[in-house]
């Protein structure tokens, strides 16, 4: 399944890209196994995604857990933890 | 309710004004975020900062009695002494009102998808969050859900 990624703040600078469209191996299907995914890409996403970085995630927009499942089509957003106010 | 997350400043007594129009309103509570010492820029979610704004809105109103409100959010380019964040909460009494809009800041500062990054002579650096962020939003938790009259 397909799902859209998008990547915040100090996640988008140190993996240069905002963005991208992730074909997803069967058996993932939550967001913590989308996290354990790119990560297993190395470089960048395993610095960036490693089990210790604060990351934040929402799935369509909506602020979730790391339990979350996800779906095909989802649009599915990883960003440090928020700074506004 | 009007939530907008916008690059222009605004008006804090054109805000406090539109709200408080209706002859039930005898209390405004307004808080006003203000860059404090180095310049900034602020970068959002487009479509979910204002979801998430109005989710909490939207408590807030189940919590106490909301009669109107207003959110305003910055992002972009700010400088010191610029506004960044508006909430102006209308209500009959000024204790729902006064409670109403610090639940609001408490939560949007943990839940609202905005980050900051400062501007200093030695280079830009995000901020980082404050546990102190989330224990205010967590001192909520607890509280009375009904409406106070």
């Amino acid at each position: 399944m397909k799902v859209k990624v998008l990547f915040f703040a100090g996640l988008r600078e140190q993996l240069g890209t905002a963005g991208e469209e992730v074909e997803l191996p069967g058996g993932v299907s939550t967001v913590a196994g989308l996290r354990a995914h790119l990560r297993a890409r190395g470089g960048n996403f395993e610095q960036v995604l490693s089990e210790k970085a604060l990351v934040r995630a929402a799935v369509n927009q909506d602020m979730v857990q790391p339990t979350s499942a996800i779906k095909a089509g989802d649009e599915v957003a990883f960003f440090p933890p928020v700074t506004g106010g | 309710m009007k939530v907008s997350v916008q690059e222009r400043d605004f008006d804090l007594s054109a805000e406090v004004a539109a709200i408080s129009k209706s002859k039930a309103v005898g209390a405004v509570a307004s808080f006003v975020g203000v860059v404090r010492e180095v310049p900034m820029t602020l970068e959002h979610y487009p479509g979910m900062t204002e979801t998430a704004i109005r989710k909490i809105v939207e408590e807030a109103g189940s919590r106490w009695q909301v009669m109107d409100c207003t959110v305003i959010h910055r992002h972009g380019a700010l400088q010191p002494g610029d506004q960044i964040v508006l909430v102006a909460v209308a209500s009959a009494h000024r204790g729902d009102a006064f409670a109403a809009c610090e639940f609001i800041m408490d939560y949007l500062k943990t839940q609202a998808p905005f980050w900051k990054k400062e501007h200093r002579p030695d280079g830009a650096r995000w901020v980082e969050a404050r546990a102190s962020d989330d224990h205010a939003a967590e001192r909520w938790q607890g509280a009375p859900r009904k409406k106070a009259s």
